[in-house]
């Protein structure tokens, strides 16, 4: 099968294999985290990675409430996964609707879109994150909103070239021509053959959409702090950096690699789908 | 370039501010949680909220509360902080001076950076230092730029303390600057044990902002350059007996410049937005970390001021940008 060859390419082989074990470890975060991420244990605050004291293991160390860093981890998948995914999900949807009905139809109501996204793409990403979360407070839909509000326009300039490329192709005319509307077009014709190129893009999206989470959640307005987020990982352990540099480094290993894979995962998608293109 | 043409420009920004004004205006107005009722004490009385409330100007109806506060705005008064209660103003003022100065140093190491690498790659065309560029800009590009900072807070403050990675002066040395703009005041005034101080502060955060806009432009040079080397103009200076090294430095770089800034306008822009992020992570008291602490109180007039302030900035850089496209290219110049 095709898949199998898609897999060949080291890129995509390298993004699927993190993007399998964020999952495993978001789904299965129970059953794999040694510990309990919101237990406490005072009296074993601080402890290296790889110490063990006792019947306690902690193999990547303790924070300042003695919480394991490894389970803490484990459960920060969880968060980073659901905002990747809903985030990138509405972003493309949003975004492939406006972009498909712009590159099809053409004319006044491409003018009108093309316009809104130059606009909305030269106002600075940071203001439009600090005034919603200024109106939206702190919290994970703040975070999937602030994402969908600034990225859907990327989408949408990737989609609506795309739409125009293939509208020009023979096998619309003939679409139009044994009668099909254009509903039945964008749907069953068009949209199959963009999307590759929206799976590439959606790859892409979720690696932004991770970053932005650990960002919003490192200044502390993603989930209330008693979830555990890499980002949040990161703030406390920035705290204690003086004494205890594995916290902060542990959450950041974690986003470096999940950042790198799927960004790789998407360029090697890119890549292994049409070959011709990626030269 | 005329000083018509810059006129011209700052008078179209009038409506962009417009826009963002009501644009903030209108979305802080429809916020869920009531950030008076986050201000008082439990237990507070109805009566306590209410003249809270028009002590704020929250009580009148919108369109009204607008049209006063546009007039406001116009003569200069953004209002009092609700965290901080201090005048807006002011306390954007305060602050300001740090967030430009972190910015200009940023933007003159990025530049720096990007001239030594691009140059460096080209005049070594297909040897190591080409790769080691190419493969620095690819990675640099690959992490997210809030990372960066973080990861020289561990390596270079913790795990090799060299350099200090919070705040912007030793408070105990005796500097007491006048302005704002302590680099530049500690410059003037000679004072090189403060400025040598300043500079170890804002060394790491300058270099954090700066990387993404390094690499950028790193790669955009190249380009150009490389570009420029096959040129007929080049081929000539050659004949002439011109060294490699002269031909890049003199000849190649100029020509070069006018695509890199064509392309990396954007970047500039990138990086006043990224001052947010880089000075929270180095505790840097510039506007950005004013504007985290802002959003986290949910402090509505300073939030209003500050990102009237980013917007601002943003047009100017833009200005900026323009301008020295304009001075870098002739034909612009004249048309």
């Amino acid at each position: 099968m095709k898949v199998i060859a898609v897999l060949r390419n080291p890129r995509v082989a390298f993004g699927v294999l993190v993007l399998v074990v964020l999952i495993v470890a978001a789904a299965g975060a129970t059953r794999l985290s040694p510990h309990d991420p919101l237990e406490q244990d005072l009296l074993n605050s601080f402890q290296h990675p790889g110490a063990s004291d006792g019947d306690q293991s902690h193999p990547l160390g303790t924070d300042s409430l003695g919480r394991d860093i490894l389970s803490r981890l484990i459960f920060g998948a969880r968060p980073a996964l659901i905002v990747a995914f809903v985030a990138a999900l509405f972003a493309g949807l949003i975004g492939t609707a406006l972009g498909l009905a712009a590159g099809y139809f053409g004319g006044r109501l491409d003018a009108a879109i093309s316009r809104l996204v130059d606009i909305w793409m030269s106002f600075p990403s940071v203001l439009l994150c600090i005034v919603l979360a200024a109106v939206l407070g702190a919290g994970l839909h703040t975070v999937i909103i602030a994402i969908v509000v600034i990225d859907w326009t990327r989408f949408c300039r990737v989609v609506r070239a795309e739409t125009m490329l293939q509208k020009s192709l023979d096998y619309v005319a003939s679409a139009v021509t044994i009668g099909l509307g254009p509903g039945r077009i964008l749907a069953s014709e068009i949209l199959p053959n963009v999307a590759p190129l929206l799976l590439t893009l959606f790859t892409l999206e979720m690696g932004i959409a991770i970053v932005v989470e650990a960002i919003l959640s490192f200044v502390g307005l993603s989930v209330s702090s008693g979830v555990p987020t890499w980002g949040g990982i990161i703030q406390e352990g920035r705290l204690y950096v003086n004494q205890a540099w594995w916290l902060m480094a542990a959450p950041m290993a974690c986003i470096i690699v999940a950042v790198l894979g799927l960004n790789a995962l998407g360029d090697g998608l890119r890549e292994a789908i049409d070959p011709v293109k990626a030269r | 370039m005329s000083a018509n043409y810059i006129l011209r420009r700052l008078f179209w920004a009038i409506p962009t501010l417009i826009g963002v004004a009501i644009l903030v205006f209108v979305l802080v107005r429809v916020v869920p949680g009531d950030p008076i009722a986050m201000m008082l004490p439990p237990g507070a009385t109805a009566e306590d909220v209410g003249r809270l409330r028009a002590l704020y100007g929250l009580d009148a109806p919108i369109p009204k509360q607008f049209v006063a506060w546009m007039g406001d705005v116009l003569r200069g008064n953004f209002g009092t902080s609700i965290s901080l209660r201090e005048g807006v103003v002011r306390l954007v003022m305060s602050r300001l001076p740090a967030t430009l100065e972190l910015v200009i140093v940023a933007v003159a190491v990025a530049c720096a950076f990007a001239a030594l690498a691009a140059v460096g790659a080209v005049y070594f065309r297909g040897r190591w230092p080409e790769l080691v560029v190419d493969g620095l800009s690819g990675l640099v590009l690959a992490i997210p730029d809030f990372l960066w900072g973080l990861l020289f807070v561990l390596v270079l403050g913790v795990l090799l303390p060299v350099l200090p990675i919070s705040g912007r002066i030793d408070p105990t040395l005796d500097f007491n600057p006048a302005t704002g703009f302590y680099l530049a005041e500690a410059l003037l005034r000679l004072r090189w044990d403060a400025f040598a101080d300043l500079m170890k502060h804002i060394l790491l955060p300058a270099l954090a902002l700066a990387l993404p806009l390094a690499a950028a432009l790193t790669r955009v040079l190249k380009g150009s350059l490389i570009d420029a080397m096959n040129q007929d103009y080049v081929t000539l200076v050659r004949v002439k007996g011109y060294s490699r090294a002269r031909i890049l430095w003199r000849v190649a770089l100029r020509n070069a410049l006018i695509p890199t800034v064509t392309l990396t306008g954007v970047q500039f822009s990138f990086l006043i937005g990224g001052t947010v992020l880089i000075e929270y992570i180095f505790s840097y008291p510039g506007i950005g970390n004013l504007a985290i602490a802002a959003v986290n109180q949910r402090d509505l007039p300073l939030i209003q001021g500050l990102v009237l302030t980013f917007a601002v900035l943003f047009i100017l850089t833009n200005l900026l940008v323009d301008m020295a496209y304009s001075i870098l290219n002739p034909r612009v110049r004249q048309s």
